[in-house]
């Protein structure tokens, strides 16, 4: 009881300082709810740009106007971290990458090549 | 499904939509990048095509079950009182239902019109 009660708490997220796979992990998080939060607006997207040529048009003006742009970026940074994280949890569960050292290493991959990746793919559709 | 084997249900479920999310995904994105479709009659045609329009009804009944089992685990996470935390996964459920039968809607249209 006594060694229970003297556990530090410490939750303060400014100041918990998480491993890499930690921070590649949280990433798959924030990427994953920011998806979910953005789909009505991909959803959107979809139905106006098969509405009609017009609807067309106005759907492919807003991904190429400024805002539109980063938000294609955004979406594909998303997609490549989560996506790239995903792979590497699949991975994982099947005993491969598990090794300390190696974990470490596609962790710090998969957060460097996520907005790499980002950059390449929304330049490569717009 | 026991009680016991519903959190096994879930992850089996996470993984499978995960394989066919991230496998539709790269061919999604790697038409838009390397074979686009130019106008409207094309962007339609390839989204209506009979392989592509079922493929993508599957992609979004893969991604709302997907959503839902991550944003379920990460509202147990972060919200504890019981009846927000019922609330908020409520509201999350007419969501994604909603969305998947907005987006069902004009992919099934875009195959009549």
């Amino acid at each position: 009881m006594t060694s229970t009660a003297r556990r530090p708490v410490h939750l303060n997220l400014f100041k918990i300082r998480l491993p890499i796979g930690g921070i590649m992990s949280i990433i798959h998080r924030a990427t994953g709810v920011f998806m979910f939060l953005v789909l009505p607006y991909l959803i959107y997207l979809l139905v106006l740009s098969l509405s009609g040529p017009e609807g067309y048009a106005k759907a492919a003006g807003a991904v190429h106007s400024l805002p539109g742009m980063l938000f294609v970026f955004l979406i594909m940074w998303s997609l490549a971290h989560h996506l790239l994280a995903g792979i590497r949890y699949l991975l994982i569960d099947v005993d491969l990458g598990v090794e300390k050292e190696v974990a470490r290493q596609t962790a710090l991959g998969v957060i460097v090549a996520g907005p790499i990746l980002g950059l390449l793919l929304a330049w490569g559709v717009l | 499904m026991s009680r016991k084997a519903s959190g096994l249900k879930a992850w089996a479920i996470q993984r499978l939509s995960a394989i066919y999310i991230g496998l539709f995904s790269i061919y999604l994105v790697a038409v838009l990048l390397f074979a686009a479709p130019a106008d409207y009659p094309a962007w339609k045609a390839w989204i209506g095509g009979p392989v592509v329009s079922v493929a993508l009804l599957l992609f979004v009944l893969s991604v709302l079950m997907h959503a839902w089992i991550g944003v379920r685990d990460v509202l147990i996470d972060y919200v504890h009182p019981i009846a927000v935390r019922a609330a908020l996964l409520g509201l999350i459920a007419l969501a994604l239902v909603a969305m998947g039968l907005w987006a069902a809607q004009a992919l099934i249209l875009v195959r009549l019109v």
